[in-house]
């Protein structure tokens, strides 16, 4: 295929080709980074929680009725739960404050000396008791889980540093990154220390928001009850596969105990409607970029469409004589296809540089991070099949012009 | 002529159906996007409080002895701060606030008991921020001092409590406390709720919830204290407080002040008694840095907290690359057709029409153009605005086409579409007739 007359061809034709090149930059630099952004999204949404989600559902529960005493709430909470472990479809349950996921919580900066005005760290605090570990369903490597005896209660006004508390490996790295966390002290904004006794491998913080990203998996388990006249969540992990028959049974369980709570449904639920809910936003960012990026391609291959269509009415003649002279429909089609290929590789160049400023823009103004070249790629790869893909029908338009044409009017 | 011209363009539209199409269509999704974003931005970055915003400045001073002057001061104050500024009564009017939640009910409605956001405040409040009665009105300054059980709620609430009736005089039963209900708001809605925006720089972007609605209950502020009392969540601390959810003594900061100041020379004034309080304080030994203390006018603050969600923004710069798009796609479309009439258009100069009648003909198609695409904009843009509001976001309620938005949206169709055609309208008026009329 002769390039030449292709070119000579372009240049008389000079403002749609720009045109066309310039829209098929501006969308590949969209449309790259429009899939970056998807891609980081995604990935942001199906981060892992370390607990055993499929099992998982969380009530909340709030006291109602008369006012009771914080002794008085901790044996309730006491009986709720041996109330909930005895149902068949349940494995395990625990009371805590939290749950992955929440949207925000308790955090609380960590130091590593009692004197320390600079903390090391911060870290969600999830409370709960020797069976907290066994309802979130999360992986213990090393140390010991709480003993019965270590779990006591936390009340309204009341501030309790716990003597010992498990923390996440994550957290464990931050505070001792030599890996010696097990048996050492920590300080949770308080002269009073804290001995870690376990570590689990991995437990997602209450809120996984931007401004949390450093603090991600940082998380640590106190041996406390939260017997605060507010309320509180638990945790329920059901066998596998009896998830929704627990659900309906375990607030029948609690009503039967005492009826003087209110369940919050828009608070807790299955573990799939808390992540749902939790990654909602990153979810829809995601969605409107593909749909922007769909969009966009469609528009630009109708431009395409559009202006070929246009070229082809154009030159019915010149293709007739080419066609008189020799030349097969193939060569036509040919021709057509190269000259696409010439204008969306011109595009496609200008489009990466563009991709590239326009990431960097993104990285300054909005603290992303910079484009893989793998999207890049992506891009360029999409959008010449695209421009082939466009050119295809008013190639094959101009493919069949017979070469009678050539003899009309000239 | 115009009407010749409108006629013209009427017949080379419809020759055309499916480039005519193509180019409306380009049109009303991009001027769609762009407006849907554009409108969000405009219902997000306005003024909350048009024609007041100017006399209202929030201070701050730095209470924190682990800190130093090189780092802007917590976005909140310390409860002794903000009561001694707030006693000095320096400004025309000011009001401490502090937010938190609680469950109540009202004996009388027969309904459950809700949980309810409860703003605690003091009387200029109302006056200051210029909030609207349905019913009775705010309570007055010595109810502050004398820890009076009244409270104003909001229409909504009263909607669900009492059914929207004037419930003046009624009790509301506030956790374990009754408080009498003074008066009722209409409904009222600033955008953001900048009175509680604080911490943007610490959200990277993620600020939606700066957009929520006011709380339910307004309480007279040591009022609330009291009612609510083990229930106040700080912003931040420097020391775990000895007594969580009682924060008066706390090394804690958790309270705000809102001044109002009416005047150059009064702001200036309280600007200097700001710093002065906060080298006072210094020297008393309670503060160990002084020179932090700061005073930003509403807007400023607003500025500084970047109130409006990146997402929002960045939809927006997305949005118009995408209109810029579209105005490239219409160019080579209008391109393309002008020129396929080279023929016609070689007729018309042949007999007479200028360069400029030309020109003008093809830009009344494309203008004509345009109105279409702004018609199929508008419905987009409403889609668009639906979809928003279906949105997990705190503002999501708010999003809706005002006028000047419609309008808008009207004249940038037209005006993009006039734009692209610019380019083909000019080549289209430089064709030489007598070349046009050989090939006839």
């Amino acid at each position: 295929m002769q390039i030449k007359p292709i070119l000579a061809a372009l240049r008389r034709h000079k403002a749609g080709t720009v045109l066309i090149v310039l829209q098929i930059a501006l969308t590949l630099a969209i449309v790259c980074n429009a899939l970056f952004i998807i891609q980081q999204r995604l990935a942001h949404l199906s981060e892992p929680t370390g607990i055993d989600e499929a099992n998982l559902f969380v009530l909340s529960n709030q006291w109602a009725g008369e006012p009771m005493s914080k002794a008085q709430i901790d044996a309730q909470i006491r009986a709720d739960v041996a109330a909930l472990r005895q149902l068949p479809s349940v494995l395990d349950a625990a009371p805590s404050n939290a749950y992955p996921l929440r949207g925000g919580g308790w955090d609380t900066f960590i130091g590593l000396t009692p004197e320390q005005v600079q903390p090391t760290s911060d870290a969600a605090v999830y409370l709960g008791d020797e069976h907290l570990l066994d309802a979130l369903g999360v992986k213990l490597i090393a140390g010991r889980n709480f003993r019965a005896d270590e779990v006591g209660s936390v009340g309204l006004r009341e501030n309790v540093i716990p003597p010992v508390v498990i923390v996440t490996r994550e957290l464990a790295h931050r505070l001792y990154p030599d890996g010696s966390a097990l048996g050492k002290p920590l300080y949770a904004m308080s002269a009073t220390p804290s001995t870690i006794i376990g570590i689990v491998e991995r437990l997602q913080t209450q809120s996984v928001d931007a401004w949390q990203q450093a603090y991600a998996y940082q998380a640590m388990l106190w041996p406390l009850r939260g017997a605060w006249s507010s309320g509180l969540y638990y945790i329920v992990r059901a066998r596998p596969g009896q998830r929704d028959a627990a659900m309906r049974e375990a607030p029948k369980a609690l009503y039967a105990q005492n009826r003087q709570r209110i369940f919050d449904a828009g608070d807790g639920g299955s573990f799939a409607q808390i992540r749902a809910r939790a990654y909602e936003r990153d979810r829809g960012m995601a969605i409107l970029m593909g749909v922007i990026s769909a969009v966009l391609l469609a528009i630009t291959a109708a431009g395409i469409v559009g202006l070929t269509s246009f070229w082809v009415g154009q030159r019915r003649k010149q293709i007739g004589v080419r066609r008189a002279l020799g030349a097969r429909q193939r060569d036509i089609l040919g021709y057509f296809l190269t000259e696409n290929l010439l204008i969306t590789g011109g595009g496609v160049l200008l489009g990466l540089l563009l991709a590239v400023g326009m990431n960097l823009w993104l990285v300054v103004r909005f603290s992303m991070q910079p484009i893989s070249p793998a999207y890049l790629g992506i891009g360029v790869l999409l959008l010449l099949l695209l421009g082939q893909g466009a050119v295809l029908a008013p190639a094959l338009k101009a493919a069949r012009v017979p070469p009678v044409e050539a003899t009309r009017s000239v | 002529m115009f009407g010749y011209y409108l006629d013209l363009a009427l017949r080379s539209l419809k020759r055309n159906r499916a480039l005519t199409a193509l180019m409306v269509l380009a049109i009303a999704v991009g001027i769609g996007a762009s407006m849907t974003t554009l409108t969000v931005m405009h219902l997000l970055s306005g003024d909350p409080l048009p024609g007041r915003s100017q006399r209202l400045f929030y201070p701050l001073v730095d209470p924190d002895p682990t800190r130093k002057d090189d780092r802007e001061p917590y976005d909140v104050m310390d409860y002794r701060s903000a009561v001694d500024l707030w006693s000095a009564h320096r400004a025309d009017r000011q009001a401490l606030i502090v937010q938190s939640d609680l469950k109540s009910s009202a004996p009388s409605s027969g309904l459950p008991a809700v949980k309810l956001t409860m703003l605690s405040t003091t009387a200029d409040f109302f006056p200051m921020f210029g909030v609207p009665f349905q019913y009775g009105g705010p309570w007055r300054a010595k109810d502050d001092a004398a820890r009076a059980r009244v409270a104003v709620i909001s229409s909504d609430l009263n909607d669900k409590l009492f059914g929207g009736a004037d419930s003046v005089g009624r009790v509301l039963r506030l956790r374990d406390s009754d408080v009498r209900i003074v008066g009722v708001l209409k409904p009222w809605r600033p955008s953001p709720l900048f009175y509680d925006v604080a911490g943007g720089r610490f959200s990277n972007g993620q600020t939606a919830d700066f957009y929520g609605k006011p709380e339910d209950v307004i309480t007279p502020f040591f009022t609330g204290l009291d009612i609510n009392d083990g229930h106040f969540q700080q912003f931040t601390c420097w020391h775990i407080p000895d007594t969580p959810g009682h924060l008066q003594n706390a090394p804690c900061v958790w309270v705000r002040l809102w001044v109002e100041l009416d005047g150059a020379g009064k702001v200036a004034a309280y600007r200097r008694f700001v710093a002065d309080y906060a080298a006072q304080q210094m020297a008393l030994g309670r503060f160990s840095h002084a020179g932090n203390a700061r005073l930003r006018s509403l807007m400023e603050w607003l500025d500084y907290n970047g109130v409006v969600p990146s997402d929002v923004r960045l939809q927006t710069w997305l949005a118009f690359a995408f209109l810029i798009i579209c105005l490239f796609n219409t160019v080579g479309l209008l391109l393309a057709k002008f020129m396929r009439r080279s023929g016609e258009i070689g007729v018309r100069r042949a007999l007479g029409a200028t360069r400029g009648a030309v020109f003008a003909q093809c830009l009344v198609e494309a203008g004509l153009i345009g109105l279409l695409g702004g018609i199929g904009g508008w419905l987009l843009t409403l889609a668009g605005l639906w979809l928003v509001r279906r949105q997990p976001a705190a503002y999501a309620d708010m999003m809706h086409l005002d006028l000047p938005m419609f309008l808008l949206t009207f004249v940038a169709a037209v005006a993009t579409s006039v734009l692209a055609g610019l380019l083909p309208a000019a080549r289209a008026s430089r064709l030489a007739p007598a070349l046009q009329l050989k090939t006839l």
